[in-house]
C-alpha cells in the first residue's frame, strides 16, 4: 500500500496493466519520453519501449482514429488526448465510428479503446485547458464514460476501462491531480463502471456529484453541518440510477453538482430521472449547482465560473428550507 | 515507353546572412534600408526583452502559463515587415515579435497570458486576429479572411504561422487544400522549431523539408533561414508579390529553433540535448543581425547601451499596464457571450446562480432560509 497522488495511482495502473497484457499501449502527443504534459505517463517508456508508449504525430483525429483500427484489430490502445479542449479534432472519430462500431457491424467489429483525457478548470490554465465535457460524450450511445475523484477510485476505474470491451472516456480532473493523496494498493483490485460511491451517508438530504466537485462538495456539507449523504457518480454513462434513486428516496431532498454548463449538463439527466422515479417522495426541487451557461473565462475569473463551496452550501440551504 | 516521369521537383532554400556572418550580397543589397533595419533590431531585443521578463513574471506567481518566443523573433518579425500594414496576420502563438511591429499594444499580449480575454481585444484596423491556442486551425481562417478579401476585390492577402507540429493536423491539410484549389491569396508561413513540445520533428514529417508539403498540393513553396532576418523579409516580400498578383497561396518554411521550454510549464531538458540547444544558440537572429550592423558601422555598444535602458522602460511600462488594469467585471464572461443575452442566462448572471432556487428567490418567500456565517465567494 503506497500513499499516492491521483496521477501517481493512474500511472500504476497503466504500468500493471501493461505488465499484464501486452495487448495495452499508450499512444498521444508528449507520452513518451517526456511522460506526457502531467507526467501521467513518466517511466513507461523507459520501461515498456518505443513500441508500447508511442510518441504521435500532433494530431487528435489521427491518434483516435489510428487507436480505432487498433483496438479492431484486437490491441487496448490507450490513448492520451492532451487537454479537453484539443478533443474537438478527435470528435468525429469517437462519435462517428469508435462509439458505432459494435452496432454498426453487429458486434463484428469492436473498439476497446480507453481515451485518457485530463478535463476540468482551476489550475490558472491558458484558453481550453479547462473545459468538462462529459455530458457531450455521455450523450453519444455507444460510449462510456468515466470520471474518478480520487486515486483509489482512479487506479480501479482506469483497470475496469481498459479492459472493457467498449469505448471508455476517462476523464482525469486535473485540478486534483496532485491536490492530495490517498492510499492506494498495490495489488491489483478493479472497480466496476456504473457504481457510484457513497462518500458519506446522511438523511436530511442527497448531493450527486463527480470529478473535482466531489471535492467541493465535501466542504460546502462541512460547512452546512447537516446530515447529507455525498453520492460521488464516478461513472458517467453508465451511471448509477439505483444509488442515486434510493438515497433521494430517504432524503426526499437533490443538490446536483458539477463544473460543466447547467443546460445539458448531466445534472439534467440525473434530475429529469429523479422526477421520472422519485417524484412523489420528492420534498424540494431538485437544484443543479453548474457552470453558467457560458464559455469557460480565462483563469482571471475562472473561480467565479466553478461552483464552490459558497455555492453549493446556498444551495443546500435553500433546498432545505423549502 | 511505359514508364515515364511525371513530376520532378526542387526546393529552394534562401539564405542572405548565414550564421557566420557572410551575407549575400546579390540577394540582401537594399533589400532593408539602414534605417529600418536598426527599427528592426530594436523590436527583436524588445521582444526578447518582454519574454525574459515574462517568464520572471510567471515564476513569480504574477503570470500563468507562458511560451516564449525566444530564438524565433526574425520570422514574424520579417513577415510583419514585409506585408502589407492592412494584411492579415493570423498568428499561432510564438509571433509576438510580428505582432508588436504591427502594433499590437505588447501589455495586450501579457494580459492573454494573465488569464484576461481582454487581452484579445486586438483592434480591428491592426488586421491581427488573437493568438490561436489549438494547433493548426487558425490556418483555415486565415484561408477565410484571404478568400473574403479576394470576394470584395481588395489587395489584401492573409499570413498565417503555425509549427512544425501542426503540420500533422488534418486542418493544415484542409487549409493548404482549400487555399490551392479555390486560388486563395494566403501565405502560410510554417515556423520550423523542429520541437512540439517534446516531439521531434521526425515524428511530424518523414520528408527532408516542411516546405514540400505544399507541392503536393500544387502550391509554390520554398524554405528560408527562419533566423536571418533578411531571408525572411526575401521570401515573405516575394511570396506576397506573387500571391497578390496571382490570387495564389504561397508555402514558406522557416527554419528556426525553440531555444526556450516550450511554455514555462515545460521544461526541454528532460527530452532535448543541451548541446543542440548551445548549437542553436550560435544561429541566433539577434547576435547575427547585431554582428552584421556593427560591421556596417550601423551599431555600436553605446547604442546598444541605450537600446537597453530604452527597451526596460517600454517592456516596465507594458507590464505595469497589464498588472495595473482595473480587476475584470465578473460579468464580463456573460455579457460577451451573445450580441443579445438570452433571458436564462440573464438570470445566472444576475442571480450568480444557477440552482433554480437562487435564480428566483421568490420560490423561497416565507421561508427561513438559515444564513451560513462563512461570505459568499470567499476566495
Amino acid at each position: 500500500m503506497a500513499n499516492l497522488t491521483l496521477v501517481q495511482a493512474i500511472n500504476l495502473a497503466l504500468v500493471q496493466e501493461m505488465e499484464k497484457d501486452d495487448r495495452v499501449i499508450i499512444l498521444g502527443e508528449d507520452v513518451g519520453p517526456n511522460g506526457g504534459v502531467f507526467r501521467v505517463t513518466e517511466g513507461l517508456h523507459k520501461r515498456f519501449g518505443a513500441h508500447r508508449v508511442v510518441d504521435s504525430p500532433l494530431a487528435e483525429s489521427g491518434i483516435i482514429g489510428t487507436s480505432i483500427g487498433l483496438a479492431m484489430a484486437g490491441l487496448r490502445p490507450v490513448p492520451e488526448i492532451q487537454f479537453d479542449g484539443f478533443l474537438g479534432p478527435a470528435y468525429d472519430q469517437l462519435c462517428s465510428h469508435a462509439a458505432r462500431m459494435r452496432t454498426r457491424t453487429r458486434g463484428a467489429f469492436t473498439v476497446p479503446i480507453t481515451v485518457r483525457v485530463p478535463v476540468g478548470g482551476g489550475i490558472h490554465a491558458p484558453e481550453l485547458h479547462s473545459d468538462s465535457p462529459e455530458s457531450i460524450y455521455a450523450h453519444q450511445p455507444g460510449m462510456k464514460v468515466v470520471m474518478p475523484s480520487s486515486p483509489y477510485d482512479a487506479k480501479g476505474l482506469l483497470i475496469s476501462s481498459i479492459r472493457d470491451p467498449d469505448p471508455v472516456m476517462f476523464f482525469e480532473p486535473k485540478r486534483i491531480y496532485r491536490a492530495f493523496r490517498e492510499e492506494v494498493p498495490e495489488d491489483e483490485y478493479v472497480i466496476p463502471l456504473g457504481r457510484a460511491r457513497v462518500v458519506c451517508e446522511g438523511g436530511e438530504m442527497t448531493v450527486v456529484s463527480w470529478g473535482a466537485s466531489v471535492v467541493q462538495c465535501m466542504q460546502a456539507i462541512e460547512r452546512t453541518g447537516r446530515s447529507i449523504e455525498l453520492i460521488d457518480l464516478r461513472t458517467i454513462y453508465p451511471f448509477d440510477m439505483a444509488a442515486v434513486e434510493a438515497s433521494v428516496k430517504k432524503t426526499g431532498r437533490c443538490v446536483i453538482v458539477h463544473e460543466a454548463p447547467k443546460t445539458c449538463g448531466f445534472g439534467a439527466e440525473i434530475s429529469a430521472r429523479i422526477m421520472e422515479r422519485c417524484f412523489l417522495h420528492l420534498e424540494a426541487p431538485v437544484q443543479r449547482v453548474a457552470g453558467f451557461d457560458t464559455v469557460m473565462p480565462y483563469y482571471k475569473l475562472e473561480l467565479d465560473y466553478l461552483p464552490d463551496a459558497s455555492r453549493i452550501a446556498r444551495a443546500i440551504e435553500e433546498t432545505a428550507a423549502y | 515507353m511505359p514508364i515515364t516521369k511525371v513530376f520532378s521537383t526542387e526546393i529552394e532554400r534562401i539564405s542572405i546572412l548565414d550564421e557566420h556572418g557572410k551575407f549575400d550580397e546579390k540577394l540582401g543589397k537594399g533589400l532593408i534600408p539602414d534605417k529600418d533595419l536598426v527599427k528592426l533590431y530594436e523590436a527583436m531585443v524588445a521582444c526578447r526583452h518582454l519574454d525574459e521578463v515574462a517568464f520572471r513574471l510567471q515564476r513569480s506567481g504574477r503570470m500563468g502559463t507562458y511560451p516564449q518566443n525566444m530564438g524565433q523573433e526574425a520570422n514574424s518579425l520579417g513577415a510583419a515587415y514585409a506585408l502589407a500594414n492592412d494584411d492579415w496576420l493570423v498568428p499561432c502563438y510564438r509571433e509576438n515579435c510580428g505582432l508588436f511591429w504591427r502594433g499590437v499594444p505588447m501589455e495586450m499580449v501579457l494580459l492573454h497570458w494573465m488569464g484576461d480575454e481582454r487581452g484579445n481585444a486586438i483592434p480591428r484596423e491592426l488586421f491581427c486576429t488573437p493568438l490561436a491556442i489549438p494547433i493548426g486551425t487558425q490556418m483555415l481562417h486565415a484561408t477565410g479572411l484571404a478568400w473574403a478579401a479576394k470576394y470584395r476585390g481588395e489587395k489584401r492577402i492573409a499570413c498565417t504561422f503555425f509549427g512544425d507540429g501542426a503540420t500533422s493536423e488534418g486542418d493544415f491539410h484542409e487549409a493548404c487544400n482549400f487555399a490551392a484549389n479555390l486560388d486563395i491569396p494566403v501565405i502560410f508561413f510554417c515556423q520550423n522549431n523542429f520541437w512540439a513540445i517534446s516531439v521531434p520533428g521526425k515524428i511530424q514529417c518523414s520528408a527532408p523539408t516542411l516546405a514540400q508539403r505544399a507541392v503536393a498540393y500544387g502550391m509554390k513553396t520554398v524554405q528560408c533561414d527562419g533566423n536571418d532576418l533578411f531571408a525572411v523579409v526575401k521570401c515573405v516580400r516575394d511570396a506576397a508579390e506573387f500571391t497578390r498578383s496571382t490570387g495564389k497561396p504561397h508555402f514558406i518554411e522557416g527554419v528556426t529553433y525553440r531555444l526556450g521550454d516550450h511554455t514555462t510549464a515545460d521544461d526541454a531538458r528532460r527530452y532535448r540535448d543541451a548541446a543542440e540547444v548551445e548549437m542553436w544558440k550560435t544561429r541566433d537572429p539577434i547576435t547575427r543581425l547585431r554582428a552584421f550592423m556593427k560591421e556596417r558601422k550601423l551599431w555600436d555598444d553605446s547604442k546598444e547601451g541605450s537600446l537597453k535602458e530604452r527597451v526596460e522602460k517600454e517592456v516596465a511600462a507594458a507590464v505595469e499596464r497589464a498588472e495595473t488594469i482595473a480587476a475584470p467585471n465578473r460579468t464580463d464572461f456573460f455579457d460577451s457571450m451573445y450580441a443579445e443575452i438570452p433571458e436564462d442566462l440573464r438570470l445566472q448572471r444576475d442571480s450568480t446562480q444557477t440552482h433554480g432556487l437562487g435564480e428566483n428567490p421568490s420560490q423561497l418567500d416565507g421561508v427561513e432560509v438559515r444564513k451560513l456565517d462563512h461570505p459568499e465567494h470567499a476566495h
